[in-house]
């Protein structure tokens, strides 16, 4: 016994306790917000009511799943949650800040890439709150830049709040103008790790710099794009709640196209307040979530096994 | 090597494309920072614009005379942000060497630990739970424990950072007696400021743009953060409007004005735009030291 306790790891915190004491803070956090929130997902097998509270609460299989999973929610919450990512990831992910990331590079005036930089990463410091504000002053109705223009070249104006057919293409836009400032410094970080000997050599030999580009930095660059890819991916099943309700919040016109799996848990729970129901939709999520994370940390691992989450 | 028409060509394309991708960026602020100095007739008249008709600080007057919301969210902000910023600081800086200490045989049991919550994630239910569960509602603490005040992520990222320090100076100072909290803040976190000042700037961030706490854990008006107050305006104007646009009743009185509102976002936002070189330095050191795994 006093062996195992020398050896083990009660062994291991009486001979390191300040240690053990250190980083005890964040243990208990995480096991606040982290192991404490799992027994609760039984709240989704159950008809939950908050005064008879998790033991007291009635059992009912799982109704609340069939209750979902029958409703025609069900797809479009999905799809939209599907959609929408996916379109984040090409857009706002790879091409436009590849593109920019490139640019940045093959520019001459070092002084102006750094202003350009600078300018592609402020709207990563502006929350999406603010943002809604912005979407407002150029998508409103009577007042907004948008149809203020529209007026101007005799088109006639567009009511953008009562037509949900736009918003994903709204949101991919809001999602280049927040996102591509920090993918790009993680590209450019990228190239500038390329060993500046290969362009100079293949430019020696007669490459122009369209051909170092194409032939040189691309494929050098592809790792660190394809494992930044397939890590969204893994997070494919994650609606942006921050940034779709602070911009659409309940205005029921926009939710076809735009309501995705984390908005409709909070309105379920906050809204219409039955959190077995949420909870229920909730579990759903993180199931095909983890499943994913899993399986696309798979697919890196078999091509870079120092890139992979673990 | 002589440089051709080509070379000029290609630069000049490449800077316009920069140029008009910064604008797309930059504009739309500036675009509300010109609505808030907007007299409110003209933006009745014309609409949003760059360039109004009649310029005006009236909205900036209006705010800073019946101010006192402003002023009480702008409290709550600065609160949250600063004592949250210091507390997942510590917590995380804290928990980073013990997770780096090379002398404690569990250290990647304890990774372990931390890192299984990044991998499941048991939604938004069970979290609202366990807040209230822990009295997490109604109160400042709402605003600065839940979800902010620690991530596993930046942990990770600042021990990664201790592990690449040299061992022979914690090794040195405990010849000389120090303990491990002597270590710590003796030599590991001065030696790791570059890593710690990103850190902090991330979750800076996070806490002065935050509204999900507030959202979830705060109905009284006296705790709402500048973020959360600015949301609430915006949704009560929109049902206000859909309330009018039902009953065709055109009372508007109780509308704040295009450009008060514009204003608020502007002294929201200020900040921000005031140590923005600043932010901007350690969030991109931030990032390349993050680097793939971001």
């Amino acid at each position: 016994m006093r062996k195992i306790l020398k050896r083990g790891f009660l062994g291991d915190i009486a001979r390191n306790p300040l240690s053990y004491l250190l980083i005890l803070p964040a243990m208990l956090y995480t096991f606040a917000f982290g192991y404490m929130t799992l027994p609760y997902i039984i709240i989704a097998f159950q008809r939950y009511d908050y005064r008879k509270g998790l033991f007291g609460s009635e059992f009912i299989g799982v109704k609340n799943f069939e209750f979902f999973f029958r409703s025609p929610k069900f797809l479009q919450i999905s799809a939209n949650t599907l959609y929408l990512n996916f379109l984040f990831i090409i857009a706002s992910g790879i091409v436009i800040p590849l593109l920019a990331a490139i640019a940045l590079n093959e520019v001459k005036g070092k002084l102006f890439a750094k202003a350009a930089q600078s300018a592609f990463l402020f709207p990563t410091f502006i929350s999406w709150v603010i943002a809604s504000y912005i979407v407002y002053a150029l998508f409103a109705t009577d007042l907004g830049v948008v149809n203020q223009l529209m007026k101007a070249l005799g088109l006639n104006p567009l009511n953008f709040y009562s037509n949900a057919a736009p918003w994903p293409y709204l949101l991919v836009l809001l999602r280049i103008w927040k996102n591509t400032g920090m993918q790009t410094v993680v590209y450019l970080a990228a190239i500038t790790g390329i060993d500046p000997e290969l362009s100079e050599a293949a430019i020696i030999d007669g490459a122009g710099r369209l051909q170092v580009v194409r032939r040189i930095i691309m494929p050098l660059l592809f790792p660190t794009v394809s494992i930044l890819t397939l890590l969204s991916i893994g997070k494919i099943f994650y609606g942006d709640f921050g940034m779709i309700y602070s911009i659409v919040k309940d205005n029921g016109v926009l939710l076809p196209t735009t309501d995705v799996i984390d908005t409709y848990v909070f309105r379920a729970l906050r809204k219409t307040g039955d959190p077995s129901q949420a909870m229920a939709v909730g579990l759903y999520q993180s199931f095909m979530g983890f499943a994913l994370v899993f399986l696309s940390n798979w697919i890196v691992r078999r091509r870079d096994p120092s890139a992979a989450l673990f | 090597m002589k440089k051709g028409i080509e070379f000029y060509a290609v630069q000049a394309a490449l800077m316009s494309g920069l140029l008009i991708f910064s604008l797309f960026c930059v504009l739309p602020m500036v675009l509300i920072f010109c609505v808030s100095l907007t007299s409110e007739s003209s933006i009745i008249k014309n609409g949003y614009s760059f360039l109004p008709e009649v310029w005006s600080v009236e909205a900036y007057k209006l705010v800073f005379r019946n101010g006192l919301s402003i002023l009480r969210s702008y409290g709550v902000s600065i609160l949250i942000t600063a004592a949250g910023t210091a507390a997942a600081v510590l917590v995380t800086a804290l928990g980073a060497f013990t997770l780096s200490n090379k002398s404690v045989k569990y250290r990647n049991h304890l990774a372990f630990f931390f890192f299984f919550t990044m991998l499941f994630n048991a939604g938004i239910v069970p979290w609202y739970m366990v807040c209230r569960f822990l009295g997490l509602q109604n109160n400042i603490l709402a605003l600065i424990v839940p979800s902010l005040m620690f991530s596993p992520f930046n942990l990770f990222l600042v021990r990664n950072f201790m592990a690449g320090l040299p061992d022979s100076l914690a090794e040195s100072a405990k010849l000389d007696g120090a303990n491990e909290a002597v270590i710590a803040f003796r030599i590991s976190f001065p030696l790791s400021m570059p890593v710690l000042a990103a850190v902090a700037l991330f979750y800076a961030l996070a806490y002065w743009n935050d509204w999900w706490n507030a959202i979830m854990l705060v109905d009284n008006k006296n705790f709402y953060p500048l973020q959360y107050m600015l949301f609430r305006m915006q949704s009560e104007i929109q049902m206000i409007r859909d309330l009018q646009m039902h009953s065709a009743s055109s009372s508007s009185a109780n509308l704040p004005a295009e450009s008060v509102k514009m204003a608020t976002v502007i002294l929201t936002v200020g900040p921000i735009i005031f140590l923005y070189p600043f932010l901007q330095k350690y969030f991109v050191k931030g990032l390349v030291v993050g680097g793939v795994k971001g």
